[in-house]
């Protein structure tokens, strides 16, 4: 019996999956913001199954995601090269936005707790200047005086030689109290000190509040008789003991969307849908991935906001400026804007009854009948339909000569133009045409305008899940045991060691093997992937070249690196030098199949669509008012077929097929709509 | 027709998606780093009648806002005078003469018009700044050439692509003149292609809406953001304001060159008069028209950065030609030093003028300089001859709202700098340090944000390093009250010798051996805001991170701190007595 949790900014969810009966179960109650455990309990226990009795609980957690949104960090000191301490600060020289010379920016660790040594390595990993290491005992003593919890250590050139960060380290480890101690390297073997420094910091100030969450959740977890060591989600879609998950903390921060994606990809390889575009819409943001063959493109370079890079390897999830409560004003031009101000989770939009009086996406989304006022979660104070379409009339329709109806099309419009704009240049940034995938739909609005952007996008399909609402809580179930190793060589092509290619690599599966052997949990399988970062010698960009073999030769690094290049850019240099930047390995246990299609009870499924008929009720379309059946999603006869236009309801989520879509269900529960043409 | 507000909006849109396509699809394909990385580029949609602008693409460089109207324009006054070849389906011009709407020679503009119907509907046109373009020094930016034709290779709109064909001769006289011709290929297809996936775009789009609608909502566009503008500079009180800037030298003369702007703000337009600017300089820092256009709108659009970007937005902003000076420089004059530096100091006299006319809106002046350090030599240990490039920022003016921003890149552009490492692995270099430069910040109520300070040291072989800076005679201004930032300083040490270079800012080809070592400061922003205004809590922190001693606490903002550093309310109160903001 496995459990896959998932704190969210509202809500937690779960999922408990038998793996003998095939039995689901769901369960959605309130996150606890001061101590997210307690609201993991609650949803364990809302299940009704002991506690005792589950073999493998899997979590994602946004506390370290939080943590450095809110920058509620640890106290935190640097050990630092000596002329280097402001690194962190001086960041990369640009400013928060293009036009506007304002902004502001905090850096990770404060300036009087970056200190710096005596020591240098040079580019080649040379030793230029001794370790002092009086001096690094002289410092630690210094930050552990003022208060630090945690410690960093990043010293220039420590990707290409360790060795000084490594007897700092160990210096450190005789007079530090706890093991909160980061070296630059160990996350990241990359250069690029802003970088490689930033993600150190991020990792070293929220180690010890992850730490903290873990020991309370074991604690809870064991008082209620759970014995086994639970797991937790990481960002690069791979779960990770908890026991093990402090020591990179830093690949927690994107844990929630990660385990989205992974189910996403899960779902989408079952359904035979491989090449997927996810669309994850949120009350204030909205995130997007590409999934290729069923595998999640993984990044190197998140950038979680301005100037906080977080390279380590994490699924490749970008956020678009858009969401549920995204505000929609007239601007003095008479121009409709959506966004980018939110109405965020307070006051929220107005429909939600907490104060809010901006029209927002979701507002538009009620008034225009394709959501139900009934059954909106999470509303403080209920407020009517007609107060929400003269908030439109007043602030929108009264400027630009319009109804309040009308209004509220003209924002969803626009919304959905700007959301497939965003959708589309994530795609291209990648190299792919949007056209070429499915868009798979989930999160609370996701579904409410898949086929409406699908269709301004030219994508053919939208993949609606069973459970759209708890995908994240699905992805910790479905996830594999993962560790990804990054190497830098930075090296023309024509000057390598290939030796030591091979032997980078075998050791990169040999780490691999030796982490997930100490696992809590068997994997099935263990499968590596190889792949190499490329360019051309004087290009800053790389290409990411899968590897078929850990022991390429020469000549096939060169032609597959030109082959990737030329399907990326359509250009060939053959002029011009290839070289290899880095070196990468993932190792990853496969955990045994999930069977999807109890997702939804097949026992409450109605004999035909009738039976899953609620009602029909005016939706608004194309400048108009079309009486528009409902159905309760659940009730959906597992083959069912249905014409747009349609709403689907379900508790956390709504569907809306849009006229001239066609929608059927499959084996596995989910609906593949074919979005009609405009 | 006018098309209703949900048309216009949704065009707009549409519009703009098809310019950003065209920036990314050019940065993504683009070889040089330049581009690709410090998307020193811009994308843009102009009309068939004059060039102006439609719509540009929002990732590109902001030094670029505006310009490319102007070379398209010159081209469609060329084509229709037929000092031009006539356009046909397929073809690209390609120009980068400085005086024909253009900036420095090396940045490059395509131009391809779009045909519907048998006519030219509009033009596409992206500019791409080419990492050489020929010349005496490598990478263009000489700090002393005197005639443009030291500068690089000059070039009129001519067909680089003929109906869809690149033509093989110009493509053969363009990489004969250049350095690293090889690398170039990939640049130009990129260039090229953007054009053809922004024609692809918007084609699609006009297929949509109908060519009619389109052009009815572009005028529409045009009219509303010009009014939008106008909303903004209503409210400004009527008046003349006054800003004034100076550029070090201009590389060869040794004496500053000043900028002095008068504004006069009249009901709902802004005039902008240049007189009694320095006459053309013998040296690269002159500018040229369309640069000195570009520069004022740039500034604009700092100022009020939601003002969408068409030819509309510029209509109620008069920009008086400013002839006789070096804002406006003719054949021959030498103008490398154009985009990157005299464009910051015309955005710093903007700034300086109207800060006071819209207090809440505008900053002290920032760094404004893009802090070219080039460094080009032979190392011995690789066996190979290398030029590095290391741009620098600087300090942002404090604000209304906050401090400035420490080591925030140029006011014209939006890049990177490389990191340390980077540079360490590809050059024979090595960098003493790479610090926040303490002190620099000018003192204000909000204060300037600090610049950097570096030392880098040649490990091996001989080098001759070069300097295209400014703001080294007086630091960027402060505003309301506030103190100037620091100065910009530039030190090499040869054989244990200080050499500061005669123009401060400004030298090219300082020879240098193994152990010779650059020492630069970066300015700092200007303040905002009386400095004794500034909240003592906020100067007792500054002084526990070391961005100020405790000495200039008490001298510059007028602060004491107690031994343990926290603020001593008495002495500070006393210190503060009877001073403007105290």
């Amino acid at each position: 019996m496995v459990a896959g949790i998932d704190v969210g900014g509202t809500f937690t969810d779960l999922i408990l999956i038998d793996g003998t009966t095939g039995q689901v179960r769901i369960a959605k109650t309130p996150t606890t913001v001061d101590n997210q455990a307690f609201g993991v309990v609650a949803a364990l226990e809302a299940t009704g199954q002991p506690i005792a009795g589950i073999d493998m609980i899997v979590h994602g957690t946004t506390t370290t995601t939080n943590a450095v949104l809110e920058r509620r960090l640890a106290r935190t000191g640097l050990i630092t090269t000596a002329g280097f301490r402001d690194v962190l600060e001086l960041g990369r020289r640009t400013r928060p936005q293009p036009y506007g010379m304002t902004g502001v920016f905090v850096p990770v660790i404060p300036r009087d707790l970056r200190l710096e040594v005596a020591e240098r390595m040079e580019a080649s990993g040379r030793v230029r200047v001794p370790l002092d290491e009086d001096g690094v005992r002289a410092a630690v003593r210094r930050l552990l005086e003022a208060g630090c919890e945690s410690l960093v250590i990043h010293f220039l050139h420590a990707y290409a030689n360790p060795a000084h960060e490594r007897r700092a380290a160990e210096i450190a480890a005789e007079l530090w109290p706890n093991d909160h101690v980061t070296t630059g390297h160990s996350l990241l073997s990359e250069a690029r000190e802003f970088e490689r420094g930033v993600t150190a910091a991020v990792n070293a100030s929220v180690q010890p509040i992850l730490k903290r969450y873990v020991e309370r959740l074991r604690g809870e977890l064991s008082a209620r008789g759970y014995r086994r060591e639970f797991l937790v989600m990481n960002g690069n879609g791979g779960m990770i003991s908890a026991a093990k998950v402090t020591r990179e903390a830093a690949k927690t921060v994107m844990s929630g969307p990660a385990s989205g994606v992974m189910a996403a990809a899960y779902t989408g390889r079952r359904a035979w849908h491989p090449n997927l575009i996810t669309y994850d819409m949120g009350g204030t943001s909205t995130d997007v991935a590409l999934i290729r063959d069923a595998q999640p493109a993984v990044s190197n370079e998140t950038e979680i906001e301005y100037a906080m890079p977080i390279h380590v390897p994490m699924v490749d999830v970008r956020t678009v400026g858009a969401g549920g409560g995204s505000i929609a004003r007239v601007d003095e031009a008479g121009l409709i804007r959506v966004g980018p101000e939110s109405a965020g989770a307070a006051p929220g939009p107005i429909c939600y009854g907490r104060g809010g009086t901006e029209p927002t996406i979701s507002d538009a989304n009620l008034v225009l009948g394709r959501l139900n006022p009934g059954r909106l979660l999470s509303v403080d104070n209920p407020v009517t339909q007609d107060t929400v379409r003269a908030a439109f009339a007043d602030r929108i329709g009264a400027r630009i000569g319009m109804d309040g109806v009308a209004a509220a099309g003209a924002v969803l419009r626009l919304a959905n133009l700007k959301m497939a704009g965003a959708v589309r240049m994530v795609s291209l940034a990648k190299g792919h045409d949007p056209r070429d995938f499915a868009l798979f739909a989930f999160g609370g609005a996701g579904p409410l305008h898949a086929c409406a952007l699908a269709r301004e996008l030219g994508i053919p399909r939208v993949l609606v899940p069973a459970r759209p609402g708890i995908t994240n809580a699905l992805g910790c179930v479905v996830a594999d045991l993962r560790h990804d190793f990054v190497r830098t060589i930075n090296r023309p092509v024509a000057d390598l060691d290939m030796a030591a290619v091979h032997a980078i690599l075998a050791e990169q599966k040999a780490e691999g093997l030796a982490l997930i052997g100490e696992e809590a949990v068997a994997p099935e399988s263990v499968r590596f992937a190889h792949s190499a970062d490329m360019q051309f010698v004087g290009q800053t960009h790389l290409v990411n070249v899968p590897l078929p073999t850990a022991e390429p030769d020469r000549a096939t690094l060169q032609a597959l690196f030109e082959k990737a290049y030329f399907a990326r850019f359509k250009v060939k240099l053959p002029e011009i030098r290839a070289s290899l930047v880095n070196l990468n390995t993932s190792v990853i246990g496969t955990r045994p199949a999930v069977d999807l299609s109890a997702l939804i009870d097949p026992a409450g499924r109605a004999g035909s669509l009738d039976g899953a008929l609620v009602e029909t009720r005016p939706v608004w379309f194309d400048g108009t008012w079309h009486e528009t059946p409902v159905y309760a999603r659940e009730k959906l006869p597992l083959d069912a077929t249905i014409a747009g236009p349609a709403v689907l309801e379900q508790l956390d989520a709504t569907t809306v097929l849009e006229p001239g879509d066609v929608a059927r269900g499959d084996a596995e529960g989910n609906l593949v709509v074919e979005v009609g043409k405009p | 027709m006018t098309p209703d507000a949900i048309t216009l909006s949704v065009i707009e849109a549409g519009l703009q998606q098809v310019c950003d396509e065209m920036d990314l699809a050019f940065s993504r394909a683009a070889f040089s780093p330049v581009i690709a990385e410090a998307n020193d580029r811009s994308d843009g949609i102009y009309s068939a009648d004059d060039g102006s602008l439609i719509a540009q693409g929002l990732g590109g460089l902001p030094v670029f806002v505006g310009v490319m109207q102007y070379s398209t324009g010159k081209l469609i006054e060329m084509i229709r005078d037929g000092k031009c070849l006539p356009p046909e389906p397929g073809d690209v011009y390609i120009v980068n003469d400085p005086y024909l709407g253009g900036t420095h020679l090396m940045d490059v503009r395509f131009a391809r018009p779009v045909w519907r119907g048998g006519r030219i509907w509009c033009w596409l046109s992206n500019t791409g700044h080419w990492p050489d373009i020929g010349g005496a020094v490598p990478g263009g930016f000489s700090a002393s050439a005197t005639a443009v034709e030291q500068e690089g290779l000059r070039l009129p709109p001519v067909k680089l692509f003929k109906k869809g064909a690149m033509d093989p001769e110009i493509y053969a006289i363009i990489t004969s003149n250049i350095r690293v011709a090889d690398q170039r290929i990939g640049d130009i297809r990129a260039q090229a292609a953007a054009l053809e996936v922004g024609e692809e775009r918007l084609c699609a789009l006009l297929d949509r809406y109908g060519d009619a609608t389109v052009e009815a909502a572009i005028a529409e566009l045009r009219r509303r953001a010009a009014e939008q503008m106008r909303a903004r500079i209503a409210p400004i009180p009527d008046g003349t304001y006054r800003g004034k800037a100076f550029v070090d030298s201009d590389g060869v003369v040794d004496a500053p060159l000043e900028i002095a702007l008068a504004v006069e703000k009249q009901g709902d337009r802004l005039s902008f008069d240049f007189a009694g600017s320095s006459p053309p300089c013998a040296g690269p820092m002159n500018s040229v028209l369309a640069t000195t256009l570009s520069s004022v709108y740039l500034a604009m659009r700092h100022i009020f950065p939601d003002v969408p970007l068409s030819a509309g937005a510029f209509e109620p902003l008069i920009v008086k030609r400013p002839e006789g000076t070096f804002l406006d420089a003719a054949y021959p004059r030498p103008v490398s030093g154009c985009a990157a530096e005299v464009s910051q100091r015309i955005a710093e006299a903007v700034f300086a003028a109207l800060v006071e006319a819209v207090p809440e809106a505008v900053t002290a002046a920032p760094a404004g300089t893009s802090g070219n350090f080039g460094l080009g030599g032979f190392d011995p240990e690789r066996r190979r001859g290398f030029v590095m490039y290391q741009l620098s920022g600087g300090g942002y003016g404090g604000n209304a709202g906050h401090d400035g921003l420490t080591n925030g890149c140029s006011t014209i552009g939006i890049s990177k700098s490389p990191p340390v490492e980077i540079m360490e692995q590809n050059f024979p270099v090595l960098y003493r340090r790479y610090a926040l430069r303490e002190g620099s910040g000018g003192a204000g109520k909000h204060r300037g944000g600090f610049g950097l300070e570096y030392e880098i040291e040649l490990l091996r072989g001989d080098a001759r390093a070069s300097f295209v800076m400014d703001h080294g005679r007086v630091g960027p201004q402060g505003a309301l009250g506030g103190a100037d930032g620091a100065v910009n300083t530039v030190t090499v040490w040869r054989d244990g010798e200080a050499h500061v270079p005669p123009h401060l800012s400004k030298e090219q080809d300082i020879p240098m051996k193994a152990c010779d070592r650059v020492e630069v400061g970066t300015p700092g922003g200007g303040g905002y805001g009386e400095p004794f205004a500034r909240e003592p809590g906020k100067v007792a922190d500054d002084v526990r991170l070391g961005y100020y001693t405790r000495e200039a606490a008490r001298r510059l903002f007028g602060v004491a701190l107690a031994q343990d550093g926290s603020v001593d309310a008495v002495a500070t109160a006393r210190l503060r007595a009877g001073r403007p903001g105290g």
